[in-house]
């Protein structure tokens, strides 16, 4: 092929590169692995995760949820995975039907309007969000929650950095848990929106219209932000709450908890918004012919034409993690994710009840709770969950004070459909023995 | 259309539903064991008010292979790399190995939780140290975050560690530096990105040969008020910036840093390293050259990649190694914040450094002259038919126009259109935006002599097809499930989701 082109070696390809500026030596990286070779070694670092082996009650933005085989079977379909951005709707219609049910569904959950093709995650979605009210308002003021995820906050600081946005905190009450009444007494006619998670990152459920009534009162957005998407199945839906923006980090909904990605941003908000919606959408449309199809749609708002006056940089989103989202919302349904929130509730609820019984713990916070809550332990968290993890081989829950240095003794509890009784009650056994 | 027999089923199926209209009220597709513990009444935990009161409505009920068939008879509309060549300019399809895919599933990786301690999770940190360790290695940058989770996202933070570096350098005579310089063939993302960071655009020229306009760039470094330069190199016309050196000599003599798209990072690997050209921040696009899969439109990861002296406002957490144990570094005044929760899309990181590990140092140059092969000999096998607007040779991407097909009403929508019909995804079209009618055409590594001949004759019969019967070109494509969608209309009036259809309400013709 070099023949065929004129050239006499390979080295001569690279002619436009100057001499000097060219790598005279191999690179430095590893020798190439036969496939035996490396899956090995990947077993082997799988091996030294020891936190993966252990029965879990680990939340706090990351859930492990029952996954239908059928998620991993449809993904893995070449004619999914392989493929790129649906530009072309001729051949890309597998893709572009397949997202058009991802936001119809996110619109059914969320109880919103309009949705997009996804987002990163759940925490770049709450910075687009908080970005987009203030295109939307004018104004540079945005209150969020101290009851929103940690990281989730320090995400949006990063993003709103330069945009002149101040944000600001309203602290949660002590006893409740809960951020809403804070919010509703820091709402001024200078702030753009509030920021409220629910529920929240103590699993606390918030007062979504009280907050939303209070935000629209002085003509601000409210932002609604969920980590744990499977709450909808059975709480009111932001949107029916009053929400004008709502988020979600969709890894609930069929995705693996692959050490915090890829997982999927969920975006939904009112029509009227849409124009000012981040991200890709597709829209119906339709051929000559009459037949319906599907297509990138609304572009004018997107980087590749409106350049540094697009709503966003995004480009690349989480088309895969949407398409699982999508299989495992169809697969389980309306009555699935009913159940699985059920079980959730329930099982969460005779966890806490159980474990607020024992000599030395109790619950910090007042407030209803879906899936996760707060404990407080009889010594530091830090290391009680330590000595779960090590001696009883369970890992029992998140230390606050990684978070809040006045936590000690707090850790985070999370409890879905696929911990079991049994699981329940060794933790609750294993507590009362350290 | 419905006249003669009803087949069963068809290769493709010509008109799968939406799933809400194949729902069904009492079908169900799942189940999950019986509830185990005491049962509380639901009003006892959750206040009536706080609870959905619409039994989720509109919501599908299909059983499990309803579920199976749907995506199934969905998954044979599309185009993919595993069905055939997917010559996207800027877009490096690249074929994504099976072996990959079965490492991001290993049961150590898959269900590890990223809140889990460090000492439960040093396996995890390890591959994100070594793959750090090869990129550092490949770019010639020391510094490494690996947190972004696409191009876009990691250009945002590679402008914004800039800005953060200039703020601390500069104090409050930073706010006078508030300029980028962007070539008028880049990426939208540049500008959007540069948005972001608050950062003015101001666009550079190119020159007749394709290049970056030194003159240009000289004279808009003249003013003092420029923090960098964003530049792809290669270009977005498939062509090496030769004055690299220069380049980035000019904008940090006038007090600014030079940021690299790496978005053509696979024509570069073994060869040549950015850190090498005096760039100082760079992203690269693991979904691209490092050949995780592209999903339908992600996931990515868009590594950062930074010289030792912009390592300190690289994104926390940082993940290092002292005494033999990973752990993460919290502790960074400097830094730009965190961009992304957890620590990015780790799947990607997995499937990135097995790549790495099995293509072995010299597979990943081998892969880097074979792409660049490839694209040489369809630059030379098309000048025959297609207007090639710059005559250097290109690096791993060539871009053609449709200026002699558009002398006959034929463009180069038209063209790709009818690339369709032979059984081909299109090039990228209309990109970069400088050229008319551009046609970029970027094979990749993953394709072999037969299948470029059979895309050069392909594109060959295409010209001629042009001249002898347009109207064939122009109604293209001829025999996918749907033809061209009206675009405009479905833009004018959008319709984004499903919604229940009112009774007696037709279906759209």
């Amino acid at each position: 092929m070099l023949e065929a082109i004129g050239l006499k070696s390979a080295e001569q390809l690279f002619d436009s590169i100057p001499q000097q500026l060219r790598l005279q030596r191999p690179l430095n990286t590893p020798a190439a692995l036969s496939e035996i070779e490396l899956l090995d070694k990947f077993e082997q670092l799988g091996r030294r995760n020891t936190a993966a082996q252990r029965t879990s009650f680990l939340g706090a933005g990351a859930y492990s949820h029952y996954i239908p085989t059928i998620v991993d079977h449809i993904i893995s379909r070449s004619e999914f995975f392989t493929a790129y951005t649906p530009y072309q709707p001729e051949i890309s219609q597998g893709t572009l039907q397949t997202i058009f049910e991802f936001q119809t569904l996110v619109c059914q959950l969320t109880g919103m309007e309009v949705a997009n093709a996804s987002m990163y995650d759940g925490s770049t979605a709450l910075a687009e969000a908080v970005l987009m009210a203030e295109r939307i308002t004018r104004r540079f003021k945005v209150i969020a929650s101290a009851a929103v995820h940690p990281q989730y906050l320090e995400v949006v600081q990063t993003y709103v950095q330069h945009a002149g946005i101040d944000l600001e905190l309203a602290n949660f009450d002590q006893k409740t848990g809960q951020a809403g009444a804070a919010l509703v007494e820091a709402v001024d006619d200078q702030t753009a929106a509030l920021v409220v998670q629910s529920p929240n990152f103590f699993g606390c459920v918030e007062d979504l219209k009280a907050v939303a009534d209070a935000a629209h009162a002085k003509g601000a957005l409210l932002i609604v932000a969920i980590t744990e998407a499977m709450s909808l199945g059975l709480l009111k839906s932001p949107g029916a709450c009053g929400a004008d923006i709502v988020v979600a980090e969709g890894q609930s909904f069929g995705v693996s908890l692959s050490f915090g990605g890829p997982y999927v941003g969920l975006f939904a908000t009112r029509d009227k918004y849409a124009r000012q919606i981040p991200g890709r959408l597709v829209g119906e449309a339709y051929d000559k012919k009459g037949r319906r199809g599907f297509v990138l749609t609304l572009a004018t708002r997107e980087q590749h034409i409106r350049r540094e006056k697009a709503t966003s940089n995004i480009c690349t989103n989480e088309g895969l993690i949407a398409l699982a989202a999508t299989v495992y919302l169809e697969a389980m349904g309306r009555r699935g994710v009913q159940e699985a929130a059920q079980q959730c509730l329930q099982k969460a609820a005779y966890a806490a009840k159980r474990i607020a019984g024992l000599k030395g713990f109790s619950l910090p916070f007042t407030a209803p709770f879906f899936n996760e809550f707060v404990v407080r332990g009889p010594l530091g968290s830090v290391e009680l969950l330590s000595r779960l993890a090590k001696e009883k081989e369970i890992e029992g829950g998140i230390a606050l004070s990684r978070f809040m240095s006045d936590r000690d003794k707090d850790f985070l509890v999370c409890v879905t459909e696929t911990n079991t009784r049994e699981q329940i009650d060794s933790l609750v056994s294993a507590l009362n023995e350290l | 259309m419905t006249s003669g027999i009803t087949k069963v089923t068809t290769h493709i199926s010509p008109n799968e539903q939406l799933i809400f209209e194949r729902s069904q009220s009492g079908r169900i597709g799942y189940r999950l064991p019986a509830l185990d513990v005491e049962e509380s009444a639901v009003d006892t935990l959750i206040p009536k008010e706080f609870q959905r009161d619409d039994d989720l409505e509109g919501m599908p009920e299909v059983s499990e292979v309803d579920v199976v068939r749907h995506f199934i008879r969905m998954s044979t509309w599309n185009y993919s790399i595993d069905i055939g060549m997917y010559p996207l300019g800027s877009c490096t399809m690249k074929y994504n190995s099976r072996l990959n895919e079965r490492v991001a599933r290993i049961a150590g990786f898959a269900n590890l939780h990223p809140l889990a301690a460090e000492e439960d999770t040093q396996g995890a940190l390890e591959v994100i140290y070594e793959l750090q360790e090869c990129l550092a290695e490949i770019t010639g940058l020391p510094g490494i975050s690996l947190q972004p989770a696409a191009g876009a996202h990691g250009e945002m933070t590679g402008i914004m560690i800039i800005r953060a570096f200039l703020d601390a350098r500069d104090g409050a005579a930073a706010s006078g530096r508030r300029t980028m310089l962007i070539p008028d063939s880049a990426h939208g993302t540049n500008p959007a990105s540069a948005h972001l960071s608050g950062f003015s655009v101001k666009t550079i020229r190119s020159t007749a040969e394709g290049l970056t306009d030194l003159d240009h760039l000289r004279e808009l470094c003249a003013h003092g008020e420029v923090a960098g330069l964003m530049l792809t190199n290669p270009n977005t016309l498939g062509l090496f910036e030769r004055n690299i050196r220069q380049i980035c000599d000019i904008v940090h003599e006038a007090g600014g840093l030079v940021y690299m798209d790496g978005a053509n990072m696979n024509a570069l690997v073994g060869v040549a390293r950015p850190g090498d050209m005096g760039v100082d921040v760079i992203h690269l696009n693991l979904h691209k050259t490092f050949s995780t899969p592209h999903g339908g439109g992600g996931p990515g990861c868009g590594p950062c990649c930074c010289t030792k002296e912009l390592e300190p406002f690289l994104p926390v957490p940082r993940i290092v190694k002292t005494d033999g144990t990973f752990r993460l570094d919290h502790n960074q005044p400097k830094s730009i914040g965190r961009v992304k929760a957890f620590f990015g899309n780790y799947g990607m990181m997995l499937r990135a450094l097995a790549y790495t590990l099995t293509h072995g140092n010299d597979g990943l140059r081998e892969a880097t002259e074979a792409a660049v092969l490839n694209s040489r000999y369809i630059a030379e096998g098309l000048t025959t038919d297609y207007d090639k607007p710059f005559d250097s040779p290109p690096m791993h991407e060539v871009v053609f126009t449709d200026k002699r097909q558009s002398r006959k009403g034929v463009h180069t929508l038209d063209i790709a259109k009818r690339l369709i019909d032979y059984g081909f995804h299109p090039m990228t079209i209309y990109f970069p935006l400088i050229v008319q009618g551009a046609m970029l055409i970027e094979p990749t590594e993953s394709v072999g002599r037969q299948e470029l001949d059979q895309f050069i004759a392909a594109m060959r019969s295409i010209a001629r097809e042009a001249q002898e019967n347009p109207e064939l070109v122009l109604n293209a494509p001829h025999d996918t499930r749907i033809g061209r969608l009206d675009e405009a209309a479905a833009a004018r009036k959008p319709v984004l989701r499903w919604k229940p259809q009112l009774q007696g309400e037709a279906t759209p013709a």
